[in-house]
């Protein structure tokens, strides 16, 4: 029966010369394929499920790698990858070590896959750089005003915000998360760190014996998109360090990797996860409150499915604010399509009423990890360590993360760098810091306020959670002896399609709430078209038999991208179609497959969104320009059919030679370009040598 | 000064022409361009930048020339605000030899044209001596097509504009040069030194790996400043305003040719 259909499937993508869909995305290479491979409709072509060793059109090609050598490579440069590097630098110039540095990211430049619009709380940056007004840490808008709403489908209950509330938001700042990013880009090159954007991280590599790891690979280019290798394809180069530092953000491809390797969850809990979506919105003036949060729950969410929203209203010149939506990852509904969620939130009376008159900007979206305590993996593994996100830190109640993951990393560098002065291989005494820290006493703390949301069954959902964080929380502050559990993983929650209700979503009016399309093209994301997709299947063949047929396929509704489409072909059948484009790395889709049969790895780098909020790296360029040489020149000049040498002050700076007509003189007079110019030595009657350039 | 003669007889035999590329600094061309509040431009500050496209094909062509030996020197410039090293560097981490920045105060910068453009790099060129200038074809951002052409006027060159190959002619004396142009193809012989200016097809370029990046920090980059080179960048366009494209209307869908004769006949469009 399923081979009759997979035929009929093959002969229907046989016949098809192209197909194009809106997405523009060509599966020509997918049906001239079908003729030579008939057995199984190949959607992953990608070289970590294909072996091109065994693969004739790898046969010619060359395929060693460079290598070269660090002593602590960090994968990922958001603030927990950052703060670690900045913490090593300020390490070694304590203590009078050398060390050399790599933060890789596989963004185009540092903070333009981080999704800008925080509300950050300060703690973290200012243990790392007490200083860190004067060397101008772009956080412009402190708090102001704090709110707690609960929406119903028509009204907005204010809920009281008490001072020591997670949700208390006083001594906190509004800040565009991507701005602040490349600043500590900034501060880790000027101490020192070598910070390469655009170059992702995929493979990790091992020592002889595979007991431990010796470094990290960077992803190989020009590969087409049906696998077989490009002119322009170049292997990607190696890293040898004595430790590795995992700093992808929440699900990273490496760590997920990690920590299957090495078992690091045996005995806690699976992680949890949530997605988070962000929009940035210039407001109409009379509505825009510079300084002011607001959190909140409930409608359109039912009670059955945790989220909440936040706004935050930035002051940095203009009308800004960030508009946020978070839904949990642990629904049960296939057919529940988060993007939708967060879209017809938008029209609820209080929400519209700061929005309207104002223009969307902005969008983005990304997994966040809810696991807190109970899900955090152990830390380090033989040869690295996982900090922030990748790990696991978000304080949930409190929706901050950024916090924790700038303490981990600095508390990891201190471990890293001890670990590497003693020659050991495990950087363990960074788990037992951060126990000790105030990252723990914290998130221990909340433990309980996310999975009290499924007290009773869940039934109480919402309710039960605020409930309990009322009553208990607020009086125990985390005291209590007991440590709920989350009960599960997120995708095994995810119900079959036939015992739940389908959801039916109000069209986008294009003033408040919008299409998917047009949303994503505002992440400005893109990718090589002619490039393996990046979201690789374990088995074709499960997207068409389980996902679709169980699940009325999930992923074309949970990924905030628009990258899974099912798409009907002639003879009425479905297929996934992977539109590997639109990708945004928000690690949905990994996370929330009920068959988990979908594994993101990275793209090609420098590749993926482009979230504005970016600060434009400029240290580099506004260094005061490096005098190479001064000093003065004897050059014939002539001057009104007089010729004779005149004495000149030269400075030689970025191979140009600068000629000033006195020492004090402000502008120079003549400019010249050494390398196009060639020196020649004379030799005159006076003795002297002189140049001719 | 050390004078740099072609011999124009013997290119094949000489150690191989010394080309010059444009690589202009635009934003990225995935991103969603935003017109600024004010309606003077658009928001540039925060966004994603890269080369232009067709600056990346003509550096990737003078590095397939070097390859093939048919030039002996490639330099990239790039006229821009100081992000523009970046750049740059990119060109240097591709195969390019140096680099040359023209470095223009911010100020001044939206109001750069063309005419400007081609008045700075006509000056490089006179102590630079190249033997081929490289260039987009046009620029992403504007659009304009036109620093290759007046590049060629005022330096009294021949010129090659919508190159999609380039090689030696028969004769080995001049390039041979074929043009996408609105009928086809054309296939002209221009004699060196010449403008060149690159179309899509003219290759595709490599990407610029880690490797070829960490190397391309040590090769050298000069800055200069217009001053330096005696041009004056006052404007000789106003931009008035900017705005966004009119909103597309909403389509019909009509289920028969009765319909459709109908809808067309309401609006007046057929009797």
């Amino acid at each position: 029966m399923l081979s009759s259909s997979r035929a009929a499937l093959v002969a229907a993508a046989a016949k098809l010369p192209r197909l194009v869909t809106r997405y523009g995305y060509c599966t020509t290479a997918a049906g001239e394929r079908q003729q030579q491979k008939p057995l199984s409709p190949k959607i992953t072509t990608h070289p970590t499920r294909n072996d091109r060793a065994k693969d004739p059109r790898w046969k010619d090609i060359d395929m060693t790698r460079a290598a070269d050598e660090a002593d602590v490579v960090i994968v990922g440069g958001g603030p927990a990858g950052l703060s670690a590097a900045c913490r090593l630098a300020q390490l070694n110039a304590e203590k009078g070590t050398e060390m050399r540095i790599v933060v890789l990211e596989k963004a185009s430049s540092v903070g333009a896959h981080i999704m800008s619009g925080a509300c950050l709380d300060p703690k973290g940056l200012v243990e790392l750089f007490p200083d860190w007004q004067e060397r101008g840490a772009p956080l412009h808008t402190p708090v102001t005003g704090d709110k707690f709403y609960m929406l119903t489908e028509k009204r907005a209950i204010p809920l009281p915000l008490l001072p020591g509330m997670p949700m208390h938001n006083h001594g906190n700042y509004i800040v565009r998360l991507g701005n602040v990013v490349a600043w500590l880009g900034e501060q880790a090159e000027s101490l020192g760190v070598e910070v390469y954007p655009g170059v992702a991280a995929a493979e990790v590599l091992y020592t002889e014996d595979g007991s431990a790891v010796k470094g990290v690979a960077t992803n190989d280019v020009g590969i087409a998109k049906d696998g077989s290798p490009k002119d322009s394809f170049e292997r990607g180069m190696e890293f040898h360090c004595k430790q590795l530092i995992i700093a992808e953000g929440t699900h990273g491809h490496l760590a997920k990797h990690l920590i299957n390797r090495y078992d690091l969850r045996a005995g806690r809990e699976p992680q949890t996860y949530g997605i988070g979506f962000k929009e940035l919105w210039e407001l109409s003036e009379d509505r825009w409150r510079p300084g002011y949060v607001e959190h909140g729950v409930g409608w359109p969410l039912d009670s059955g499915t945790y989220g909440g929203y936040f706004i935050y209203h930035l002051n940095e010149g203009s009308p800004l604010a960030a508009v946020g939506f978070v839904v949990g990852l642990d629904y049960s509904n296939p057919y529940l399509s988060p993007f939708h969620e967060f879209q017809q939130f938008k029209h609820h009376p209080h929400v519209a009423a700061a929005l309207t008159g104002g223009k969307r900007i902005g969008y983005g979206a990304r997994a966040l990890n809810e696991g807190g305590v109970q899900s955090l993996p152990k830390l380090t593994f033989p040869g690295g360590c996982l900090v922030g996100c990748t790990a696991g830190m978000i304080n949930v109640p409190k929706v901050k993360g950024t916090h924790n993951a700038m303490k981990s990393g600095s508390l990891a560098a201190e471990a890293v760098h001890e670990a590497i002065g003693s020659g050991e291989i495990e950087p363990a005494t960074y788990e037992e810091a951060l126990r000790n820290s105030w990252v723990y006493k914290e998130l221990h703390s909340v433990r309980n306020i996310r999975p009290s949301f499924h007290l009773l069954n869940g039934r109480l959902g919402m309710f039960g959670g605020m409930a309990y964080t009322g009553a208990v929380w607020y009086f125990t502050r985390g005291r209590e002896p007991w440590t709920f559990s989350h009960g599960g993983t997120d995708h095994e929650k995810l119900l079959p399609a036939k015992d739940c209700k389908p959801k039916d979503y109000p069209k986008p009016d294009n003033v408040l709430s919008f299409d998917l399309l047009s949303s994503v093209a505002l992440t400005s994301t893109n990718h090589d078209h002619d490039q393996p997709p990046h979201l690789t299947l374990y088995d074709d063949s499960v997207p068409g038999q389980v996902n679709l047929s169980v699940y009325d396929g999930p992923e074309q509704r949970f990924c905030p991208a628009g990258v899974y489409e099912y798409v009907e072909l002639d003879d009425g059948s479905k297929r996934l179609q992977i539109n590997a484009q639109n990708c945004i790395h928000c690690k949905t889709c990994d996370i929330k497959d009920p068959t988990q049969n979908i594994n993101w790895v990275t793209p090609q780098g420098g590749e993926g969104p482009a979230y504005n909020g970016i600060l434009i790296m400029t240290t580099e360029l506004q260094k005061s320009p490096q005098v190479d040489m001064k000093g003065f020149l004897l050059r014939y000049e002539t001057f009104k059919g007089r010729s004779g040498w005149k004495k000149r002050w030269a400075v030689l700076c970025d191979f140009c030679l600068y000629l000033y007509k006195e020492q004090t003189s402000k502008e120079c007079f003549y400019a010249l370009l050494l390398p196009n110019s060639r020196v020649t030595q004379s030799h005159d009657s006076s003795g002297q040598y002189r140049s001719s350039i | 000064k050390y004078i740099h003669i072609i011999n124009k007889a013997d290119m094949a035999a000489s150690k191989g022409l010394k080309i010059l590329v444009g690589c202009k600094r635009v934003i990225d061309y995935a991103v969603k361009v935003r017109v600024k509040p004010d309606r003077s431009g658009v928001v540039t500050e925060g966004v994603k930048h890269s080369m232009n496209p067709f600056d990346e094909i003509a550096v990737e062509e003078a590095v397939r020339m070097k390859e093939k030996k048919l030039a002996g020197e490639a330099v990239a410039i790039s006229v821009g605000p100081p992000q523009s090293q970046e750049t740059l560097r990119t060109a240097l981490a591709m195969g390019i030899d140096r680099a040359i920045h023209v470095e223009i105060p911010l100020a001044q910068l939206e109001k750069l044209q063309p005419i400007h453009v081609s008045k700075l790099l006509a000056k490089v060129c006179e102590s630079e001596k190249p033997d081929l200038v490289i260039l987009g074809k046009q620029a992403i951002d504007d659009d304009c097509n036109q620093t290759g052409q007046m590049l060629a006027a005022l330096l009294d060159w021949p010129q090659a504009t919508f190159a999609s190959k380039i090689e030696p002619s028969q004769d080995s004396k001049q390039l041979r040069v074929t043009r996408e142009v609105d009928g086809g193809l054309e296939t002209i012989d221009v004699s060196v030194p010449a403008v060149v200016t690159s179309d899509l097809r003219l290759n595709e370029p490599r990407y610029a790996t880690l490797p070829n990046i960490m190397k391309a920090k040590k090769k050298p980059l000069a800055k200069m400043s217009p001053d330096q080179l005696g041009v004056d960048l006052q404007p000789r366009q106003e931009v008035i305003s900017v705005e966004d494209p009119p909103v597309r209307k909403a389509g019909a869908k009509v289920e028969s040719v009765e319909d459709l004769v109908g809808k067309l006949r309401e609006k007046g469009l057929v009797k």
